[in-house]
């Protein structure tokens, strides 16, 4: 229990407005180099998930690109691009890193979404006339944005993580904390670190969420509501009828 | 890559190290996530809870992780424990749902049928539900072992030895060579482990179509949104 | 990623997850920092006439183990490399209660762990302080000449421009920003160090593994480097002197468990009489910019130096 309420000393304490790390600058930091990432990886993977999903062709690479990257480990792939890149671009070279495990969750996602509209809905579009555009932008987009939504908030999580390793080539961000902490045989610092990474990364997943809800359009959840209306009253006939 | 062959010695002393890392890990954590798992499918009343809970668990940086587990559960914050227990916990995180919607994608048609031929809950499970369930338990299962071998390098952060030495102590000799072995060695285990877990499933589930693409991928694509 | 679709659900996720949390920290007890991790390789004991040497993890300190190893192994001792284990509450514990035999250590470095206040600054001061300080049970050999040990460069060019050759001549310069290890920045002999022994106003930057390259790109303009790193002459740093004392001296020196010292000490302090500090920077200049293997190293340097 004192081990926690050491942490929690530690992350309230004055001296955590001083140093080279100041918290909130370094919480600030580790933000910017996730949303700046994920953005880039969005703007990248978003078009080309959009484009496999709705021609329905290159699927499989689509697929077999997520599941290889998967296997990338991420200290691995900064420390190497930072030491290919060199000190003066460094920033840049870690960003390149968190860009490109970013990209593949975020393509299954933007596939996933497309994919994922009933073939029926699709077809009723085009038989009322719209064009291939039209059906794209109007009907498969929005309604498979709950599911990019997903890979948007698997990919920030994974870019969070990331970040949080990325202070091992001092790249600053949370993990800092924890990196310091070690050598300097200070548990509290480093048990606060960790509560903070953990606290940023619940707080982005809990926005991601209430997103994921957001998003999905009112005729969808209109149409839902009717359906369990329907059922539920049909359940209560047949027991009715039963008895 | 004269440094590769030079050094070969290490790479597999350092491959074999982390294969035993990764091994109890995906083993518990496919264990723990069946009886799991199942009560998220089985009680709708814990699917919400616990799938909510297991996700959330997963959403936890790895090296925040390692803190808050050796401030709950006592043990040393720089120890193989606290790596095995932490890649434990994300493949827990990352199969309960596989196994979730595995028994999901079980036609309830045929779970009727099974109780209606007077099959036991325990034995409808065990031998009609689960290997029913298993293309999409191994799915889970491929994502869970990828992802795991690939996440034990960070073990080098809290003095754990294995692939991830070659990441630190390239960095710090400054060996481009070394690095990249690191990097292509860690992705080569966790592909040979990918095949051999579907050499795996396909002698385990023999009556399986050897080339189910389409329905596959479509899978995939789900979990690797999923996960 | 699971779709929580329910934000009270996910409020309750995180709710059983802190109060699991809370409820199981309230069982555990002691720093876990103290602990001792676990010995690599699954902590078995070795066989009772097997020396077990350890390393940091620091590529020139798993050259001196290696070097311990096969000078140990030449001589017909049964030898366990145990390397890379990183820091020292890992592996201090480890050489207390005998899982762990010899180890290369650094005086000064070591010193300060025991003795966070002392006063010892000078290579003899600092051994002899050690030797008091190191608990029951571990004891050290002889120390070797040569020096591994933290030290403020400068770039040549930096150096000329404002005519620089002790720490103290940087008191008057503005803007300085400072780069080593992320730790440096809570050493007594950084920045806050600077400031009360020198007068010295720095600013610090974490750059790791980089540091020498950021200096090098003038990103930092004062670096912690360490004085066996083969990069100060290959690019041209200039090693600020220290004549109030800031840094300990810091020899190379085995440190041992008690129980084993008398066996290896005839071998082990032939090791130590030959490392010299221009021998110890050709050894990391083998490994950095050859990318020799410590094994091939360590091999080559015994036989140079006839001991094995």
């Amino acid at each position: 229990m004192s081990l926690f309420a050491d942490a929690f000393a530690w992350i309230f304490s004055a001296d955590r407005l001083t140093g080279s790390q100041p918290l909130p600058f370094t919480v600030g930091q580790h933000l910017y180099f996730t949303f700046v990432s994920v953005l880039v990886a969005a703007v990248i993977a978003i078009p080309v998930g959009w484009l496999i999903g709705h021609t329905g062709r290159g699927r499989e690479v689509a697929v077999v690109l997520s599941g290889a990257a998967r296997a990338v480990p991420s200290l691995g792939l900064v420390v190497l691009l930072v030491l290919l890149v060199g000190v003066v671009h460094k920033t840049a070279a870690a960003v390149v890193a968190f860009v490109l495990l970013a990209i593949p969750s975020i393509l299954a996602g933007a596939y996933a979404g497309v994919r994922a509209v009933d073939r029926a809905v699709v077809d009723a579009a085009r038989a009322v006339g719209m064009t291939p555009w039209q059906v794209f932008w109007t009907v498969e987009a929005p309604l498979g944005l709950p599911l990019l939504i997903g890979g948007l908030r698997s990919a920030t999580l994974q870019v969070v993580a990331t970040v949080t390793i990325g202070a091992y080539v001092g790249l600053g961000g949370l993990g800092f904390y924890i990196l310091q902490g070690v050598p300097l045989r200070r548990f509290d610092q480093i048990l606060g670190g960790s509560i903070v990474v953990v606290a940023v990364a619940l707080v982005l997943d809990g926005v991601f969420a209430l997103l994921q809800r957001v998003v999905v359009p009112h005729g969808v959840t209109a149409g839902r509501a009717a359906l369990q209306d329907d059922s539920a009253s049909r359940r209560r006939s047949t027991a009715g009828s039963a008895a | 890559m004269t440094w590769v062959l030079d050094n070969l010695g290490l790479i597999t002393d350092l491959t074999v190290e982390h294969l035993r890392q990764s091994a109890l890990p995906i083993v518990l954590g496919f264990l723990v996530s069946i009886p799991v798992g199942w009560a998220a499918f089985r009680y709708t009343a814990v699917r919400g809870p616990v799938l909510a809970l297991v996700g959330l668990l997963y959403t936890i940086p790895s090296l925040g992780l390692f803190g808050l587990l050796a401030a709950a559960l006592g043990i040393s914050f720089l120890s193989e424990t606290n790596l095995v227990v932490a890649l434990t916990i994300y493949a827990v995180a990352i199969m309960t749902r596989s196994v979730a919607d595995a028994l999901d994608s079980v036609d309830r048609t045929v779970r009727d049928a099974a109780t209606a031929m007077g099959y036991s809950p325990w034995r409808r499970f065990w031998t009609v539900e689960l290997p029913l369930a298993g293309p999409v338990l191994l799915a889970g299962l491929r994502v869970t072992a990828v992802s795991t071998i690939a996440l034990a390098t960070v073990g080098i952060l809290i003095g754990v030895e294995n692939l991830g030495y070659l990441f630190t102590n390239g960095s710090q000799r400054r060996i481009v060579a070394e690095v990249l072995a690191g990097v292509v060695a860690v992705v080569l285990v966790a592909v040979v482990i990918d095949l051999l877990l579907v050499w795996v499933g396909r002698l385990v589930m023999p009556w399986l179509p050897r080339h189910s693409r389409r329905r596959a991928a479509a899978r995939a694509a789900r979990q690797a949104v999923a996960a | 990623m699971i779709t929580a679709r329910h934000p009270r659900r996910l409020a309750s996720g995180v709710a059983a997850l802190a109060v699991a949390a809370f409820a199981l920290s309230a069982c555990s007890s002691g720093d876990p920092l103290d602990q001792g991790g676990d010995t690599p390789s699954g902590g078995s004991t070795a066989a009772a006439d097997t020396i077990v040497i350890g390393s940091q993890a620091y590529y020139s300190n798993e050259i001196i183990a290696e070097i311990y190893a096969q000078a140990l192994e030449a001589a017909d001792f049964t030898v366990e490399r145990r390397f890379n284990i990183g820091q020292r509450e890992a592996y201090l514990p480890s050489l207390e209660n005998g899982e762990i035999d010899l180890f290369p250590e650094y005086t000064g470095n070591l010193l300060q762990y025991y003795d966070p206040d002392t006063t010892a600054t000078t290579s003899d001061d600092v051994y002899a302080a050690l030797a008091d300080a190191l608990p029951d049970g571990l004891e050290v050999l002889d120390q070797a000449s040569a020096t591994d040990q933290d030290s403020y460069n400068v770039t040549a060019d930096f150096a000329a421009e404002h005519d620089l050759t002790s720490i103290a001549d940087l008191a008057g310069i503005d803007g300085l920003v400072l780069g080593g290890a992320p730790e440096l920045e809570e050493r007594p002999y950084g920045p806050s160090g600077l400031q009360d022994v020198y007068g010295v106003t720095v600013a610090f930057q974490a750059t790791g593994d980089t540091t020498v390259d950021e200096l090098v790109a003038g990103n930092v303009q004062l670096a912690d480097v360490y004085s066996a790193d083969p990069r100060i002459q290959t690019d041209d740093l200039v090693t600020l002197e220290d004549p109030k004392g800031l840094f300990l001296a810091s020899n190379v020196v085995p440190l041992v468990n008690a129980k084993v010292a008398d066996e290896v000490a005839d071998v082990i302090n032939a090791v130590s009489a030959a490392l010299t500090p221009e021998g110890l920077v050709a050894l990391n200049v083998e490994s950095t910019q050859d990318q020799r293997s410590s094994a091939d190293i360590a091999q080559d340097w015994l036989a140079q130096n006839d001991l094995a």
